[in-house]
């Protein structure tokens, strides 16, 4: 006899530990993913379906067992130079905000950043465009909820297939040495970027202000009211006048205050300026 | 419309090419080796060439010298698809004045991808 299908009940529960831990919603037509892409855990552990998954979960002791749940769940989707003109737009918003910040270099947050290829996208394109040493080059965080994501990220290594998504032959052979099938970024790419763990929904933003913050293609599955506290944690985190970065059909517009469109750069979004009135205020208060 | 030689000796190769660049809006011409797309090209420049780097009768690199010998005012811009993906062997294809590279077989998303990256999609 087959096993028993899972059911409704147990997917929504899955769903819901995802969009606990992570914010992440999967639409009720979507819902079908949820048992291919926790298969291999399944499999793993000899379970019938999505309901012996979940009395797994409500037994466990420890998160473990939920934390790869909700690792197998999340959308890691990404490339290297994702939205190349996106990108090319971030390098001349950096040469532009060199000229006014000499003392210190800038900081740069590619928020929600999968398993590295945008934060390394920018890394060599900073050091492209002479900004790869010293004063002038931009210091990359890069933040991402799963650990896996991270690990890989670390790693700096890459699959044939994910090599050939986006990064141009030249900048291929300059920045990666082949092994075995995979491709792995030299130490020289690697350094240039601190990669963390962080939970955009949970946690506090990285210490420190940033100049630009990429945050793309994460969160379009967040319900409105996340997004808002999202937006509320970014704009903790940047400088005033800072510019947010989102994935292309994304916007700030009706979601927020804290960011305007910029005028300079489409597409990008400007961190409002506190005036004289406000920040009086909240010296006073 | 951009128009794309398609360069390999696998029928079916060319055409599971064709199919991904005719929905990517280009005008596909096929040739089955190296000197029948080199006369392709004398006739009308393409855009790009999709080339196969091992083939029987003229090699990927021999096109490529031949095409450069050949006093095409414009060089078309050139995709050349292996199977092999060692550094080295990549690095002299680029020398020998390739683009781009892709590997088979390939998706729409990656040859895209790599359409762009030559400036033809
Ligand atoms: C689709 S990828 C986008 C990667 C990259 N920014 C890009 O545009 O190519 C979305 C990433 O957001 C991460 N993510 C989802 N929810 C998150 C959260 N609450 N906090 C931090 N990262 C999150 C996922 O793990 C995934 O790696």
């Amino acid at each position: 006899m087959p096993p028993p299908q899972s059911t409704a009940s147990a997917m929504n529960m899955i769903a819901a530990l995802l969009e606990q831990r992570s914010g992440q919603q999967i639409a009720a037509n979507r819902a079908w993913r949820i048992e291919t892409a926790l298969k291999p855990i399944l499999r793993e552990r000899g379970l019938a379906n999505l309901d012996e998954l979940v009395a797994q979960l409500v037994a466990a002791r420890s998160g473990e067992l939920g934390d790869q749940v909700v690792d197998a769940l999340l959308n890691q989707e990404t490339s290297f130079f994702r939205d190349a003109a996106v990108l090319d737009a971030v390098g001349d918003a950096v040469q532009e905000m060199r000229h006014q910040v000499s003392d210190r270099r800038l900081r740069i947050w590619s928020a929600g950043c999968s398993t590295g290829q945008e934060p390394l996208s920018l890394a060599m394109l900073f050091a492209e465009r002479g900004m790869g040493d010293g004063l002038c080059a931009p210091e990359i965080v890069a933040t991402d909820l799963s650990p896996a994501a991270l690990a890989r990220a670390r790693s700096g290594k890459f699959s044939q297939f994910e090599i050939q998504r986006g990064l141009p032959v030249r900048r291929m052979m300059t920045w990666f040495d082949s092994q075995g099938g995979d491709w792995v970024a030299k130490h020289d790419l690697v350094r240039r970027v601190q990669f963390r763990q962080h939970n955009l929904t949970a946690d506090p933003a990285p210490p420190g202000k940033f100049d630009i913050i990429l945050c793309r293609n994460v969160l379009l599955y967040f319900s409105p009211a996340m997004r808002r506290t999202v937006f509320d944690v970014l704009s903790s985190a940047i400088r005033p006048g800072g510019l947010l970065v989102l994935g292309a059909g994304e916007t700030v517009i009706g979601q927020t205050e804290h960011f305007t469109p910029s005028e300079r750069f489409r597409g990008f979004y400007r961190a409002a300026i506190p005036s004289l009135h406000t920040s009086r205020a909240a010296a006073a208060g | 419309m951009k128009t794309c030689l398609v360069v390999d000796d696998s029928k079916v190769i060319r055409k599971v090419a064709r199919h991904i660049l005719e929905t990517l809006d280009f005008e596909v011409r096929e040739a089955g080796d190296g000197r029948e797309a080199l006369d392709s090209c004398l006739d009308t420049p393409p855009d790009v060439i999709l080339l196969d780097w091992n083939m029987p009768v003229m090699s990927g690199m021999d096109f490529l010298r031949a095409l450069k010998d050949s006093g095409l005012p414009t060089r078309p811009k050139v995709v050349f698809c292996t199977t092999e993906n060692g550094m080295a062997y990549i690095r002299a294809a680029i020398e020998a004045g390739a683009d781009e590279y892709v590997m088979k077989p390939f998706d729409r998303e990656t040859l895209e991808s790599k359409l762009q990256i030559v400036g033809v999609a």
